[in-house]
């Protein structure tokens, strides 16, 4: 299988798909956690909810991270974009650590190695599987 | 050994169901998604040749990638419902670290993917580690 190395560029979109999704995820859910009750009763609220700040923001995230996510796979095996979109929880984590001082048990440690470990073998290997081209476009081509 | 009575073993059966449409059909949602993408082509280079709108309208007439959509759309009702009825600490890491060995396991299959061991070892530490992380 030959080595496809990645640009600056292509680690940058891998980077925001690891940090969109759990950013944007983290935003829904604290602006929905400061929402009074919504019920289906009243589905109006819940359509005023998507103008509020943190849920527009992290409707924004989500649309960033599907936006990168879906360029990865343009240029990337599904086998090795899927490990970074998991490193996004690592990257959760170590903010809740160190900018929220939340504590974080043994095992949620133990967890963040395990992951950390995983990318760090998918990342030193190629990004994209590299598929024979068929015979008939090989002869096209050779004319 | 006690067997299990049988709403226990109705419980059981039914929270391993309800993982396994969110796994199965996130699964689906992304090997689909992959597939659209690896047909259409590097968006980078068509963003450079035809501008973001053409980079959009590759997307957006593509099959494939609606029929993505579609599942995961599906996956993430599947979830709700999961949700609805089993506790976020079960659902969030069993859902989410299995469907990194499925989509290994698909990849290989459908996508035709060189999943070395190299990646099955990635896939299966990030499974580990992404339950450790959620549970």
């Amino acid at each position: 299988m030959p080595q496809h190395s990645l640009s600056s560029r292509q680690y940058l979109i891998l980077g925001l798909v690891a940090v969109c999704a759990p950013l944007g995820d983290t935003c829904l859910s604290r602006g929905m956690t400061h929402m009074p009750p919504i019920t289906l009763a009243h589905p109006a609220a819940l359509i005023a909810a998507v103008f509020t700040p943190w849920i527009a923001a992290g409707i924004v995230l989500l649309i960033g991270f599907f936006a990168s996510y879906l360029t990865a796979l343009s240029w990337a095996d599904l086998t090795f974009v899927l490990p970074a979109t998991a490193f996004g929880n690592v990257i959760v984590a170590l903010l809740s650590r160190f900018w929220l001082h939340e504590a974080i048990s043994p095992e949620r440690w133990a967890g963040i190695a395990l992951i950390t470990l995983g990318v760090g073998f998918v990342a030193q290997g190629p990004s994209l599987t590299e598929h024979p081209a068929p015979a008939a476009s090989q002869e096209e081509q050779a004319r | 050994m006690i067997a299990p009575s049988s709403a226990a073993h109705l419980t059981f059966w039914s929270a391993v169901a309800m993982i396994a449409a969110v796994v199965l059909s996130s699964t689906a949602g992304e090997v689909l998604t992959a597939a659209a993408m690896k047909s259409i082509g590097d968006l980078d280079e068509i963003r450079a040749h035809s501008g973001l709108r053409g980079a959009i309208r590759a997307v957006l007439t593509c099959p494939l990638f609606f029929a993505g959509v579609f599942f995961l759309a599906v996956a993430f009702f599947a979830l709700l419902l999961a949700l609805n009825h089993l506790n976020l600490s079960l659902v969030a890491p069993a859902s989410a670290s299995l469907t990194l060995v499925t989509n290994a396991i698909a990849g290989k299959i459908f996508l035709k993917e060189d999943v070395d061991r190299r990646r099955w070892a990635a896939a299966l530490l990030v499974c580990v580690g992404v339950y450790l992380l959620a549970h």
